[in-house]
């Protein structure tokens, strides 16, 4: 347990060895990459085994840092989840980046570093901190997708970079004015347990700047633009960790400092959020209906995925809380399979992305593992029973049912559009015509002339093997035993700081 | 003074008295001691006697600071190891002819910047300011090989010499009223702040400040004289003079400027903050031209800067702490991003972004550095660009009232900083982004960083690292 605050050292330091080590052996990037991935996963595995929900927040270190702030870590059932989910998706990142070619040093250096400031968000106990973590991770995404990235990566790598940096001002003046008005130091509990206090004149303000400050980094509605394109532009393992765990910072924020510090104007504002939320879903939703490009649909489905997410957040009672919590963690896994399947899987075997050259290739018959793994991830992705998507998004609508029938009837509308929009990527990306039009599918790629179907696509390799398993494992274990997390989360959220804030507006 | 003993004067002024002291010492012996030995041997032994003169300066500094102020021993401090960081790079990279004279200049130049930093009396200000301003005119027309380095030169002498006439008139029209050359005494005499010749002085000085320190609309000298100067100067430019201009104004702030029964001068700072804002970081959007980037950049620095002026006006505050630590890390990082400016340009030219293109394959130092120089002025945690504007921020947000104009002002800084982040990482875009340009021949070939210079560029970004992780 007390070993936690090194998932963070072990990222930070992985990523100098690798910076200065890994530009004179390819092989050295990798596997100080896998290692220290897994030496926080063990961290993680370790802190999980001694973890007693009931015992709440755990101190882990509280060192005077500034004069207004603390270097304080702390653990609790909500962030233990997320860092186990790091730990997770990250692992499954290097394992899908492991034929990464380019700058392999650098590549890793910044991922790790990317998940380091991760691992530091969710284990502050302290807003700055919490804040110098957050925008630490902003920077690496810009190089990882600028540098290793594709389709218009520098344009998706910048629109990324000034979204996060123009969310994390706003957060930052949140903070900065909240810290003025409360006059005490920004340690977590101090600052918001006076905020909720404020006249709410204030703490309307403070609400708005600091929730939409993180919003847009969660992708929310209006401000998710940078989402689709970014993740699409990125590089596979970091749009695995963009999706899995970067938009996770955006809610948690949300989370832990704006619904918490700010209740008057959180009531507020909680309809707008929840409209949002919704619109969001069925927008992002649609969209995603009529891409073309294979990873726009999955990006713009971790946008409608993410809507749950908000649409939790703002119902605020503890089921559709420990809902939404659950939805990221499970969409952390399963987006991440997506991705993986979408940017690794097939487009390194069949260099297109496009649905109707890959409707072409008869996928399910050439690449039957890789058809396998994202059928499952699909069911998982629309929320099938057996996976965790579904007691995720069970419990959101059913904690959201219970504060407002009408927004839970909407976002129903969701579940349905995600089935539209999954299945018909499942159909045109593996199904495609030519595999079912000559009963045996040979004739049908040979008709088509020089199609790439004469030579075989590269075997799935091992470490893509791997991947692929641990997450689906996951997944599906999740989906079985959803109490696994619930046990830790739903005792987090009856902690003194955040029950007010969920329960606070319930009356 | 007359408190003092003689001795104690003496003392207090010894580090000055010996960077003087050894900037004669290197005059002398490259007439006479080193005469006509190789350029390499007269560039050594004047950088060696420069840095054991900032060096000994330093321990006279440490040893005796007390005898000044806790304070003035701060900046001192500051400007000494910009120094010496300066003096590496100049070891490292220069080739320009007549070394010695350089590094007299330099040590010239830095005790106008100490004098100036530490003065409590116009008379010492000015004093300081102009032998500073005089050794900079001239470094920064050092460079005779280059038609840029004499047009930065006269460009700057020029608003450098407007800037000093109008610091001068308003001076004489202070003393004129008070009758006192100190800055408390001025501070203290009603008839300054009741009549308009006491405003008009008052808006005099304010705007020689300005002017010296790039402020818009006083700002137009500095992307030139950024562009022209030979690198060493201009990164003492962009950071020593800087930081000893922002004390001083500092010190004329608390005493003279911000008096509750004088708000005009509040809405000169609060126009002069809202320009430099505005212009630096829009302006700098546009630019190509690393050097002109970071001079806009600089001006969209002063304009936090001067929110800092005001804020540690207020007695109670530790803002003054903050402005030191903000305009110290700012120059360290300054001076960083033209410690590898100049390694860059002696491998093939480097005056536009593009010719960093690909620096990550030529240096992992330099690129490595850069990153961290960069990301600190972008104001990026961990590194100390961060600490030193969020101090800044929460230290004006704690003295001022949520809708005064500071406070507003405070806000359009944050929403900046996101404008800034854009031409920040238009920079670390080449460095990291692209690959090295093939046209360019054997200029993208690997970059050796000399000794001195990878010295001083690796203890700038370890400073900058360090003060960014333990802030205070």
């Amino acid at each position: 347990m007390s070993l936690l605050p090194w998932t963070i050292y072990l990222s930070f330091g992985g990523a100098l060895l690798s910076w200065f080590g890994g530009r004179r052996s390819p092989l050295l990037a990798r596997w100080i990459a896998l290692a220290s991935m897994a030496g926080t996963i063990a961290i993680g595995a370790c802190a999980a085994c001694q973890f007693s929900p009931s015992s709440g927040p755990v101190s882990l270190v509280n060192a005077r840092w500034l004069p207004f702030a603390d270097y304080a870590l702390s653990v609790d059932g909500l962030s233990l989840t997320f860092v186990l989910l790091t730990g997770l998706a990250g692992i499954a990142a290097v394992l899908f980046s492991w034929e990464t070619k380019k700058r392999p040093g650098d590549f890793f250096a910044l991922f790790l570093a990317l998940v380091g400031g991760v691992y530091g968000v969710f284990l502050s106990a302290d807003a700055l901190l919490l804040f110098v973590f957050y925008e630490i991770a902003i920077v690496p995404k810009y190089f990882l997708v600028a540098v290793w990235g594709s389709t218009n990566r520098e344009y998706g790598a910048m629109k990324l970079v000034l979204y996060s940096f123009a969310g994390s001002a706003l957060v930052m003046a949140g903070l900065l004015w909240a810290a003025r008005e409360t006059g005490t130091s920004f340690g977590m509990v101090e600052l918001v347990s006076a905020a909720r206090h404020l006249p709410s004149g204030i703490q309307v303000p403070l609400f708005a700047l600091v929730f939409t400050g993180f919003a847009v980094l969660a992708g929310m509605f209006p401000f998710h633009t940078w989402a689709p394109t970014g993740h699409v532009a990125a590089p596979t393992g970091a749009s695995m960790l963009l999706a899995g765990v970067v938009m996770k910072l955006g809610a948690y924020g949300c989370l832990r400092v704006a619904l918490p510090a700010f209740p008057e104007g959180f009531a507020m504002f909680q309809p707008a959020i929840a409209v949002l939320a919704i619109v969001g879903i069925l927008y992002a939703g649609l969209v995603a209906l009529v891409q073309s490009d294979f990873k726009f649909v999955i990006g713009y489905s971790s946008v409608s995925h993410m809507g749950f997410v908000l649409l939790g957040l703002a119902a605020a009672t503890t089921q559709a809380v420990s809902g939404a919590v659950l939805q990221m963690f499970s969409h952390g896994v399963v987006a991440g399979l997506l991705f993986a399947v979408v940017g690794r899987m097939v487009y390194e075997r069949t260099h297109t992305r496009d649905l109707r050259q890959l409707r072409r290739m008869a996928l399910a018959r050439r690449m039957p593992f890789v058809a396998v793994v994202f059928v499952l991830a699909a069911l998982a992705s629309m929320g099938m029973p057996g996976f965790s998507g579904f007691p995720a998004e069970l419990a959101i609508l059913a904690g959201t049912w219970q504060r407002s029938q009408v927004w839970a009837l909407l976002a129903v509308l969701g579940i349905p559009v995600a089935a539209a929009f999954t299945l018909r990527a499942v159909q045109q990306a593996f199904f495609g015509k030519s595999a079912g039009v000559g009963g045996d599918g040979k004739g049908a790629v040979d008709s088509l002339g020089g199609l790439a179907g004469e030579h075989p696509f590269a075997p799935i390799t091992l470490p893509e093997k791997l991947g692929a398993v641990l997450l689906l494992g996951v997944s599906i274990v999740i989906g079985i035993r959803p109490d696994l997390l619930l046990d830790w989360i739903a005792p987090a959220l009856e902690s003194p700081l955040l029950k007010i804030a969920i329960q606070g507006v319930a009356q | 003074m007359n408190t003092h003993s003689d001795y104690s004067f003496f003392f207090a002024f010894l580090p000055e008295a010996l960077l003087v002291f050894g900037a004669l010492v290197v005059l002398a012996a490259d007439l006479s001691l080193v005469r006509g030995r190789s350029h390499a041997l007269r560039t050594d032994f004047a950088v060696a006697v420069a840095l054991a003169a900032t060096v000994a300066a330093f321990a006279a500094a440490f040893f005796f600071g007390e005898f000044v102020s806790l304070e003035l021993f701060g900046s001192r401090f500051a400007l000494l190891a910009l120094g010496v960081l300066a003096l590496l790079l100049l070891a490292g990279t220069s080739r320009l002819k007549n070394t010695a004279e350089h590094v007299a200049l330099v040590l010239f130049a830095l005790t106008g910047l100490m004098l100036m930093s530490s003065a409590t009396n116009t008379l010492v200000a000015f004093l300081g300011l102009e032998l500073a301003g005089l050794s900079f005119y001239i470094l920064v027309g050092f460079d005779k090989t280059r038609r840029e380095s004499a047009e930065a030169g006269l460009k700057y002498f020029l608003y450098g010499g407007m800037a000093s006439a109008f610091l001068l008139f308003g001076f004489s029209l202070l003393y004129g009223l008070s009758n006192s050359l100190d800055f408390n005494k001025i501070g203290a005499t009603q008839a300054i702040f009741d009549t308009p010749l006491g405003v008009v002085a008052l808006v005099m000085v304010l705007v020689g400040f300005a002017y010296k320190a790039a402020a818009a609309p006083f700002h137009h000298w500095a992307p030139d004289a950024y562009q022209g100067a030979p690198v060493t100067t201009a990164a003492l430019v962009a950071s020593a003079s800087k930081l000893a201009g922002f004390m001083l104004l500092a010190r004329f702030s608390s005493e003279v400027f911000f008096r509750e029964d004088l708000p005009v001068m509040r809405w000169v700072f609060v126009c002069l903050v809202i320009a430099s804002l505005l212009l630096g970081n829009i302006a700098a959007l546009a630019q190509t031209n690393v050097r002109r980037l970071l001079a806009y950049s600089a001006i969209a620095h002063a304009g936090v800067l001067f929110i800092a002026v005001y804020t540690q006006a207020h007695p109670k505050s530790m803002a003054h702490y903050w402005l030191l630590y903000y305009v110290f890390t700012y120059g360290l990082a300054t001076l960083g991003v033209f410690g590898c400016i100049a390694v860059v340009e002696n491998n093939g030219g480097c005056q536009k972004i593009l010719d960093l293109v690909g620096l990550w394959k030529r240096s992992r130092l330099l690129s490595s550095c850069l990153l961290v120089f960069v990301l600190s002025l972008a104001g990026v945690p961990p590194l100390a660009g961060f600490f030193a504007k969020f101090a800044v921020f929460r230290e004006t947000l704690g003295v001022c009232k949520p809708g005064s104009e500071f406070f507003w002002l405070v806000l359009l800084a944050i929403a900046m900083s996101a404008v800034a982040l854009y031409y920040y990482l238009q920079i670390l875009k080449a460095v990291f982004v692209a690959d090295p340009v093939k046209e360019h021949g054997d200029a993208s070939g690997l970059i050796k960083t000399p000794l001195p210079a990878a010295v001083a560029i690796v203890l700038a970004a370890a400073a900058v690292i360090v003060l960014g992780l333990v802030p205070c």
